[in-house]
């Protein structure tokens, strides 16, 4: 009996998920590439690690879609992906966009290491790839259609490396995460720079995939006597992980790179949260701001549903990734992937919400400014901004 | 069925099989996506025959795989990427000079994978395979997340938590199924010996077994490192179709898609693996639209959002799991005189609809 | 990859933070061990899915503080008379159905009860943390000279030795504790005594449950961050330790619980060059342990039923 009841319930969601694939399918077909909607493929993780960056990611790239929903006099459709935050999982959703999708260029993904394992799929197919938020060298380095609108890792940690140094610290640790790339490379590139600059590293702690506990990290830190830690990790970790070094009556600063910039971590670590430092690409109060960057503020609170939203620099970033993917395809007059990628290197001084951006022979966006916040009164609030010149 | 007539009819399936990958191969059908999925189809087969034989044919209970797949991908990862990119790839502590300097062929880098996986697990099985069931599933478990765990920390050797990308890739269909076919073939033949028969019988009561004079620990640890020589060649498949590898890749969770896959096929079943690993991949992929959003004539349907196809994977293996306990093949192999056995049942019931219906389930 | 920086001497102050640290995680540890000990102990069951109950009872709570303003001290006895429930219906519907059925197919069914409950929580909750609500008379600092430590650090052991004693109690002086033992003896002989197996095995669930609630509580006010996978490692860490002290046996797997806490956090404090492998720690404790001797510390020797 129970077995029939099964069988019968089986039967209904397969027909009913059959019903539903037929009317997705139905709908997506109608438009390739050379029909009456442009495919743009957008590459990201929604679930999985990453996937509350990959979401806020995917939002700025929704709402420029809203904003600009045309190129050359066709309506161009978004093909979310989702990544899984795994690159097995990625490298498939990655062929899916190319190669059953036809998409004509593609947008993402948070997390460098995801992005770096579909290179060759977007190299392979031609079809130029633009990275939003995904900040590792490799991404770019040796693949000509892999460009990207934020600055590198070595970059970034050398922005926070040289902030330490101009605050007067000399004894620094560094924290990262046992298998994340982000993390990995962005503590070692501080760990080079700070080095550099005539600072130390007195301790180094491996925080474990899955682990809620750093006491004894944050112990061996306090021991060592740090003035700084550096810990750039994902925001599963962070959040916790500030909570559990004032706990631990640490009081050096805490400082990472752009993952951290997430009320989620507010969220979990409330008050201790306070006097965090952080590097970002963007910040929404930036009195210099170009006029696209102060129609996009409002715009895109209005879009998440109020006022008091604060703009996470990644949706910035993917707003300006669709955005120059959208002006590349106009100037090259066609959905031809060789075309827009000539026309995405030609690319100068096109003025996004996160600034001028041209792409040097990488097809990395120049962008040597970087802006520091600190968390105040349980906000993101401006603190420096950081340029470096090589 | 006569004889002549099984072998006219298997004939005709292989030569299906071969010029099905001859056109895809060829882009007459299908397009890249499709083969993707149908070589990741085809690696997971060879896993899950290997996890297949340790877990349905011998009954012990393994959760190793991943670990095991993560050396065979490592394997190719380091020995075949092409020399002029490894400092590129190694950017943070170069590669180990002695390690550089050996740049082996793909199938070179596969074999020795499957022999260090399969040297590995003598080393482990050893002690290991004593313990009984739920002990074995743990420390299997546990053994693998050693593995993955070493991995990350072996930066010059395995580049850490960054990974190996720009391995050289898949060209062609004819690799994943060939290795396929070899790779299940021995295993059946492993599997048909007299060596599959005591497997079987160390299944079924390993005490009796060894009143029988069956050696259990030597039967044991061979059905043991089989399977991980396998799986590693597996893995290093996989390392070559994905073209880029990183530990945190082999998270224990990984193996949980083979332990569906062979309790869709049925435990102790080749053929049910094979075609469970085309379904369950397949799938996967077709649940897709799960994730996306959905809007029936204009009106968003709020449930189908990132997340939901992997809830209704769950779903799927619970239902199996508590429901259909034997798969879809139980036990028993695909032959044609199931085939025909199947035919006969399904035309009685046309012909004689009033019968008994309860007995629905029939096998392929 | 780094090397040391420093050796493994180290003031006394920052050996006793690492101390109270190790016994903090130790004590968590144990609260959960405790309901995979149980359920072993009578099923023979290595229920994958608790730290997942633990980690739904954690979201329990911030919906019941966060979401719909019940104060603290309402919400704990509620949650965790949730958790209880879902641990109930959780053994109704994965387990019961398959008391006959081949280990390995429980055990399969456990971890794809275990996989449905991270993937829905992943789909309903998604996978960006959240903050479990501020407890203040848990998670207050209290510092003494050089040692900083949470007010749920010192009640976190407390509480396990009276959880400990009133299980004890429990086991060994009620109906239901004859029972219990009765059917962890003998599965076959319990039911022809007229034990009701049934409610035996939901009882065991019940107090599990119970206690992966507690547990949650500590863990949420020690470490705060709520997510999906939260219960992946601890689940897989407090099964080690429960193996370690002796399946089945409860006071061995507060004991385990603790060892191997302490055992991860001194790891860490004397050799910092291994931190990488603070993970690997427990499963090879757990190896070892199993080669040496199989039945854990406190357990008893078991011989097998031909």
């Amino acid at each position: 009996m129970k077995r029939k009841v099964m069988a019968v319930l089986l039967v209904a969601a397969m027909a009913a998920s059959m019903l539903a694939g037929c009317g997705k399918s139905g709908g997506g077909e109608a438009g390739s590439a050379s029909g009456d909607v442009i495919k743009i493929g957008v590459f990201e993780p929604l679930t999985g690690e990453n996937g509350g960056g990959g979401s806020q990611e995917v939002d700025g790239i929704k709402y420029a879609n809203q904003v600009y929903p045309e190129v050359l006099g066709k309506k161009v459709e978004l093909v979310v992906v989702d990544n899984k935050s795994d690159k097995g999982e990625a490298t498939t959703a990655a062929t899916r966009l190319v190669e059953q999708e036809g998409v004509v260029a593609v947008i993402g993904s948070y997390g460098s290491g995801v992005s770096i394992a579909a290179g060759d799929i977007f190299k392979n197919a031609k079809v130029p790839a633009m990275g939003a938020s995904c900040t590792n060298p490799m991404v770019t380095e040796g693949n000509d259609y892999y460009f990207r609108t934020c600055f590198l890792d070595p970059f970034q940690g050398t922005v926070m490396a040289n902030y330490c140094t101009q605050q007067g610290y000399t004894k620094a640790a560094i924290v990262y995460q046992n298998g994340d790339d982000y993390s990995t490379g962005l503590a070692n590139f501080f760990k080079a720079s700070f080095e550099k600059a005539g600072g130390t590293i007195v301790s180094e702690g491996v925080i474990q995939t899955n682990d809620s506990d750093y006491n004894s990290i944050l112990t061996n830190i306090k021991a060592a006597d740090a003035e700084v830690i550096f810990a750039p990790s994902s925001i599963t970790v962070a959040g916790a992980f500030i909570k559990q070094a004032r706990a631990l009556g640490i009081e050096s600063l805490i400082c990472a790179g752009d993952t951290w910039e997430n009320e989620a971590i507010i969220d979990v670590a409330g008050e201790a949260a306070e006097g965090v430092v952080l590097s970002t690409f963007y910040d929404e109060n930036d009195a210099s701001a170009s006029d696209e960057a102060k129609k996009f503020v409002p715009g895109f609170k209005e879009y998440l549903g109020g006022d008091d939203a604060i703009i996470p620099a990644v949706s910035a970033l993917g707003y300006d990734a669709y955005c120059v993917v959208i002006d590349a395809i106009e100037r090259a007059g066609s959905t031809d992937g060789d075309a827009i990628r000539q026309a995405l290197a030609d690319t100068s001084d096109f003025v996004g919400v996160t600034g001028a951006i041209t792409f040097d022979e990488n097809g990395d966006a120049q962008k040597n400014v970087a802006i520091v916040k600190t968390v105040e009164g349980g906000e993101f609030k401006y603190l420096d901004t950081v340029t470096v010149t090589e | 069925m006569s004889k002549k007539m099984k072998k006219i009819c298997t004939a005709i399936l292989i030569l299906a099989a071969v010029v099905l990958i001859a056109l895809f191969d060829n882009d007459m059908i299908g397009n890249a996506y499709v083969k993707r999925v149908l070589n990741l189809a085809a690696i997971y087969a060879i896993i899950s025959v290997s996890m297949n034989l340790v877990n349905g044919f011998t009954g012990l209970f393994s959760l190793g795989q991943a670990g095991f797949m993560a050396i065979g991908a490592f394997s190719v990862a380091i020995f075949t990427v092409p020399a002029e990119y490894i400092s590129s790839i190694f950017y943070i502590e170069p590669m180990a000079p002695w390690l550089a300097a050996i740049r082996l062929p793909f199938v070179a880098a596969l074999l020795v994978g499957g022999l260090i996986a399969a040297a590995l697990s003598l080393l482990i099985g050893y002690p290991v395979l004593r313990l009984k069931s739920d002990y074995l599933a743990i420390a299997t478990l546990g053994f693998s997340e050693i593995i993955r765990i070493v991995f990350t920390q072996l930066q010059t050797i395995t580049n850490g938590a960054l990974g190996i990308n720009r391995i050289p890739g898949i060209t062609t269909m004819w690799v994943p199924f060939g290795a396929a076919a070899i790779c299940i073939g021995i295993m059946l033949l492993l599997i048909n010996s007299s060596y599959g028969r005591a497997f079987k019988a160390i299944r079924e009561d390993d005490i009796a077994a060894e009143a029988m004079g069956i050696n259990l620990s030597f039967h044991k640890n061979l059905a043991f490192a089989v399977s991980s020589f396998f799986t590693a060649i597996g893995g290093g498949l996989y390392a070559a179709l994905l073209t880029s590898v990183d530990p945190k890749q082999f998270y224990f969770t990984m193996t949980y898609n083979f332990l569906l896959i062979i309790v869709l096929g049925g435990m102790g079943s080749v053929t049910g693996t094979v075609i469970a690993s085309f379904i369950i991949t397949g799938g996967l992929e077709w649940l897709r639209f799960f994730d996306e959003p959905l809007s029936i004539m204009g009106v968003e349907i709020p449930l189908f959002r990132s997340g939901l196809r992997m809830v209704v994977f769950s779903v799927l293996l619970m239902i199996l799991v508590l429901f259909y306990r034997k798969g879809l093949m139980g036990q028993r192999e695909f032959s044609w005189d199931g085939i025909y056995r199947w035919c006969q049942k399904i035309k009685a019931k046309i012909t004689k609809p009033s019968g008994k219906s309860s007995d629905a389930k029939g096998g392929m | 990859m780094f090397r040391e920086r420093y050796g493994i001497f180290m003031s006394m102050d920052i050996f006793l933070q690492h101390l109270l640290n190790g016994i903090s995680v130790g004590s968590l540890y144990a609260l959960i061990a405790i309901g995979y000990t149980m359920v072993y102990g009578i099923l023979l069951l290595i229920n994958f899915a608790h730290g997942d109950i633990f980690m739904m009872a954690s979201y329990f709570m911030i919906f019941a503080v966060v979401d719909f303003g019940v104060p603290v001290w309402i919400s704990l006895p509620l949650i965790i008379v949730f958790t209880v429930v879902l641990g109930m219906l959780l053994e109704r519907a994965a387990y019961k159905p398959l008391r006959s059925a081949p280990r390995m197919s429980i055990m399969i069914s456990a971890i794809g009860a275990s996989y449905l409950l991270e993937n829905l929580a992943t789909y309903l909750f998604t996978g960006v943390p959240k903050g479990y609500p501020d407890i203040p008379w848990l998670t207050a600092v209290i510092n003494v000279g050089n040692i900083s430590f949470q007010i749920v650090t010192v009640i976190a052991p407390v509480l396990i030795i009276v959880i400990l004693l009133g299980l004890m109690a429990l086991v060994n002086h009620t109906k239901t504790g004859m029972a219990m033992r009765a059917v962890s003896k003998d599965f076959e002989t319990a039911r022809l005594m007229g034990i009701k197996i049934d409610k035996v095995i939901a009882a065991t669930f019940a107090i599990g449950s119970g206690l992966a609630a507690v547990g949650s509580v500590l863990w949420g006010a020690k470490y705060s961050s709520v997510y999906p996978l939260m219960g992946v490692m601890p689940g897989l860490k407090c099964f080690v330790a429960a193996v370690f002290g002796g399946i089945g046996n409860i006071p061995g797997a507060v004991l385990g619980g603790i060892v191997l806490g302490l055992g991860e956090t001194l790891l860490v404090a004397f050799f910092p060059g291994l931190t990488g492998y603070r993970d690997a720690f427990a499963f090879v404790v757990l190896i070892v342990m199993l080669l040496v001797r199989p039945n854990g510390l406190l357990g008893e020797k078991t011989t097998d039923k031909v």
